[in-house]
């Protein structure tokens, strides 16, 4: 195969050539193959983005590379030539050489991808050091300007400082910096930026984006997020269960999807799909001072959105609430942090309030005011008409039963002990309702309305998907058949395609129930799909409310236009075009 | 930082206290009283005058009620005085100042090889990549934990002394003398702290940053000196403070064992005589080395992990 460019010029011959890459993972049921028979192609100063969900095997392709496998990974067949070299057959010895000075690796998680005990400035310094490029003595001096490159502001400050001290997005940057300080002629970026905010992701990928068109670096960029991998990448990799699926130029293949799997990907992206209205919506004067106005009629892929009743008691309405947090004292002043400030809300039953904003931004402080698991600085909480604010034992005890929540992490959030029975059936005992056999019978019901089959029950959390241990959690949040779920980032942990499906379902057990949810998302092109209204927050202030039609056709506030254009996939209108009009 | 150490020292005081007072009611509780144990010791048989016996009480104030007892013996205690030992007459403090030596001698060298054996072995097991010897390595801490203690040291005896002749058997001679009990102490401890800092290692080496490092094309030593070793260090410097309390209370038995002068058989002596002035004395000292050792601990921490401080001043505020 490679045969074809062994003649060619520079320019046509691929700097990263991977032929038939088979990586497995040993595990205690024997083998388990990651990536099976993968070809994959890097051009010099170009952008690549392999897609795909969690399993396709794009990341274990990507740490194949420079074979930086977990230790029960090995590499089966194939070669990963990268210029003269074959990587996968290089000497450990050898390959440090080419780690952090040829290629460098940007990970994941900046939150933890960073030595917690060393100086900014010693980790970025120790690059140069392995691989010679700098003394002892300029060292230091290297890295800060590495740092400035970076774009991390107060570099020089920040070399001195350590990791727990800076952002999300400095990390980030401080590991971009590590990754290009010795100047590799390819960048590894895995998943660079999904732990951040959608306006820190936009700010940093620029960024490295810049960085590699001007020294003429390629990169090979790995991403769950199509909207991501269409805005940035010249050519598209889509993975599935350890192949590649479809491969070419970026346009061309998001234009016309020939694959089954990348048509079904870009039809699952919220961020692509809703970026722009599918419909225009007209837009519709002053809808923020009336919350309880019933509905417009939902976009035809919109999932249902019932109306409520006009004249009912709000179920949840929250005045003027502040929250303030004591900071560790500096300088012997204690300084407050005013995590929500002055927050005014209102959810009718049956109905959907997404609270929308960045990380710090006080919306699940505000969750938590509301489900009253932690008490208000100020301000008021009325529950269905009663003043909850400052409920206690068996009225704190009443609410629980009445209000209920979904947590962001399915992995996390079931206890692994436990069987599917008795995660359900948890908040059931906990309030003595019914006998063991109704608790069962109720329990087989709602695996039943969450499209899980009766025999999940026996099964413990780890042996199901993501997306099914989302579908648990709904279920048990549903056991009491509360009046309020308050849904905490539901479906960021999730595939794209899987999200869809949770989305649905929640909308389909409102429409039954009449449930009301809190809905806290950073994700924009997830709430305009569930929520019937929408309150933007940042730095603990709502600064726009309304129908999220309104919001995505009309932003008021600079920061919600800021947030619509932080969403990827906007940057690829033609391809936009095709997928919205199919 | 410093509104940090004297909330710590407030602490130290605190449990010193707690340990007084609690050994004070144990040995309260006991059936019996020292004067009636030493007048016995000091007799062969028959009855001792009531009158005398009378008198000695008096003399070390256990006629009175417990609680003024309490509160004398806690008020010059305070002042350093722990009174005299009831079985020799002699103040506690200067008891307890002879023997100090020689058992600080003991641990000293117990805790200085369990530290280099012990995260020796966890070192050079997390580090090897032979999967056998890394095995073999991690299944020896167990055994060194769950191997009692006074067996270790009769077959180190049994070995070292009575067959190869290499160390004396029993005795305060020297640093020769010193091998064997301290080798018999150091095996439990060094086992615990390897057990914690390999598995501390191991978690240490499977973390994000890990990879970072290799991806910067730092080798195995590299990674595992410069990164793993200092993030894993933490919990076994707790243990290491920890495990302290637990070779004071150790010296007890090996002293025994090895016939050796020290606190550890002058303690065992005086909880045989009911000598509750010398115990109390015994039991105090004991908790100010363990309370000291472990301020020393918890000050070293901000030094390997700068995250620290700012959580403990964090917890203060909330406080």
């Amino acid at each position: 195969m490679s045969d074809a460019h062994e003649n060619g010029e520079d320019v046509t011959t691929p700097l990263l050539e991977i032929r038939g890459l088979s990586v497995s993972y040993r595990t205690r049921a024997g083998a388990v193959p990651a990536v099976r028979g993968v070809d994959l192609d890097v051009w010099p100063g170009q952008v690549t983005a392999v897609v795909g969900e969690s399993g396709s095997g794009k990341s274990t392709t990507a740490h194949a590379v420079t074979r930086l496998l977990a230790a029960n990974g090995t590499i089966d067949a194939g070669t990963v030539r990268f210029g003269r070299h074959d990587l996968a057959t290089l000497s450990e010895a050898e390959l440090r050489t080419v780690r952090g000075a040829r290629i460098g690796l940007v990970p994941q998680d900046p939150t933890v991808s960073l030595n917690p005990v060393k100086r900014i400035g010693e980790q970025v310094a120790e690059v140069l050091r392995i691989h010679g490029l700098a003394t002892r003595r300029s060292a230091a001096a290297e890295a800060v300007e590495v740092l400035n490159r970076a774009g991390l502001p107060d570099a020089a400050v920040r070399s001195r400082q350590y990791p727990h001290e800076l952002s999300g997005g400095m990390r980030q940057r401080v590991l971009i910096a590590v990754a290009i300080a010795a100047g590799p002629e390819l960048i590894i970026a895995d998943e660079p930026t999904s732990a951040l905010d959608v306006t820190v992701q936009r700010v940093i990928l620029d960024h490295l984006q810049h960085l590699a068109e001007e020294s003429g670096t390629a990169i090979l960029l790995v991403t769950h997020d199509l909207g991501v991998a269409a805005d940035r990448a010249r050519r598209l990799v889509v993975m599935s269960q350890g192949r590649v699926v479809e491969a070419g130029e970026t346009r061309t293949v998001l234009a016309d999807p020939r694959h089954e799997y990348t048509r079904r990907l870009l039809a699952a992206a919220p961020s692509l799909t809703t970026a722009r209205p599918r419909t225009p919506v007209p837009a519709t004067p002053s809808t923020l001072a009336s919350p309880a106005k019933p509905a417009k009629p939902a976009s035809p892929a919109a999932p249902a959105k019932p109306a409520a009743p006009a004249d009912a008691t709000p179920l949840v309405e929250a005045r003027n609430l502040v929250k303030e947090f004591r900071l560790p004292r500096a300088g012997g002043e204690s300084r407050t942090l005013r995590a929500v400030d002055d927050v005014s809300l209102t959810l009718h039953r049956g109905r959907t309030l997404a609270l929308v904003g960045e990380s710090g931004s006080g919306k699940s402080t505000t969750a938590r005011l509301v489900l009253r698991l932690t008490d208000a600085t100020s301000g008021q909480v009325r529950f269905d008409g009663a003043d909850v604010t400052t409920a206690k034992g068996a009225r704190a005890r009443a609410l629980r039963r009445r209000a209920q929540l979904v947590y962001q992490n399915p992995y996390a959030s079931l206890d692994p002990r436990f069987s599917i029975g008795d995660v359900i059936t948890e908040p059931l005992r906990a309030f003595r309702v019914g006998d063991r056999a109704s608790r069962l019978a109720r329990a087989r019901e709602l695996l039943d309305r969450v499209a899980l089959s009766a025999t999940t029950l026996e099964r413990r959390p780890a042996e199901l998907s993501g997306g099914q241990r989302q579908r648990v959690a709904i279920a048990r949040a549903l056991a009491l058949s509360p009046d309020l779920v308050v849904c905490d980032e539901p479906v960021s942990a999730l595939d794209v395609s899987v999200q869809a499906q949770v989305l649905d379902l929640l909308a389909e057990l409102q429409a039954d129930t009449g449930v009301a949810y809190l809905f806290i998302s950073h994700d924009l092109a997830v709430v305009r799909q569930i929520a019937h209204q929408v309150a933007v927050m940042r730095a603990g202030r709502v600064v726009e409310t309304g129908p999220p039609e309104d919001l995505f056709t009309e932003p008021r506030h600079e920061y919600t236009r800021e947030l619509l254009a932080a969403i990827p996939g906007g940057r690829a209108p033609s391809f936009t075009a095709e997928t919205t009009a199919s | 930082m410093r509104r940090y150490v004297i909330k710590r020292l407030a602490q130290a005081v605190g449990v010193l206290w707690a340990a007084y007072t609690v050994s004070f009611l144990v040995l309260d509780f006991l059936p019996g009283d020292p004067v009636t144990a030493m007048a016995g010791a000091g007799m062969d048989s028959g009855q001792v005058d009531p009158a005398q016996l009378a008198a000695l009480r008096h003399e070390y104030g256990f006629d009175k009620p417990v609680l003024v007892q309490y509160a004398e013996y806690l008020g010059r205690a305070v002042r350093g005085d722990f009174g005299d030992a009831v079985s020799s007459g002699r103040p506690v403090t200067s008891v307890i100042g002879d023997a100090l030596p020689q058992t600080l001698q003991l641990t000293g060298a117990a805790l200085l090889l369990a530290v280099v054996l012990g995260g020796g072995l966890a070192m050079v097991a997390t580090y090897t990549s032979r999967r056998w010897l890394r095995q073999l390595l991690l299944s020896l801490p167990p055994l060194g934990v769950s191997v009692p203690t006074f067996w270790v040291g009769l077959l180190l005896v049994e070995t070292f002394s009575f067959r190869l002749h290499w160390f004396p058997a029993f005795g305060n001679d020297g640093l020769r003398g010193l091998v064997l009990p301290a080798l018999t102490l150091a095996v439990p401890t060094g086992a615990q702290v390897a057990q914690v800092l390999a598995k501390s290692l191991l978690t240490a080496l499977d973390q994000a940053y890990v990879e970072t490092a290799r991806a910067k094309g730092a080798g195995r030593r590299r990674v595992h000196l410069r990164h793993a070793l200092r993030n894993a260090s933490l919990p076994a410097l707790t243990v290491v403070g920890l495990l302290v309390g637990q070779l004071i209370a150790g010296s007890v038995v090996v002293e025994t064992v090895f016939s050796r002068d020290g606190l550890g058989r002058v303690t065992a002596a005086a909880v045989t005589a009911q000598d509750i002035p010398l115990v109390q004395g015994v039991v105090v000292f004991g908790a100010l080395i363990f309370v000291a050792t472990n301020l020393i601990v918890d000050l070293v921490y901000p030094l390997l992990d700068p995250r620290i401080v700012v959580a403990s001043d964090r917890r203060a505020s909330f406080a």
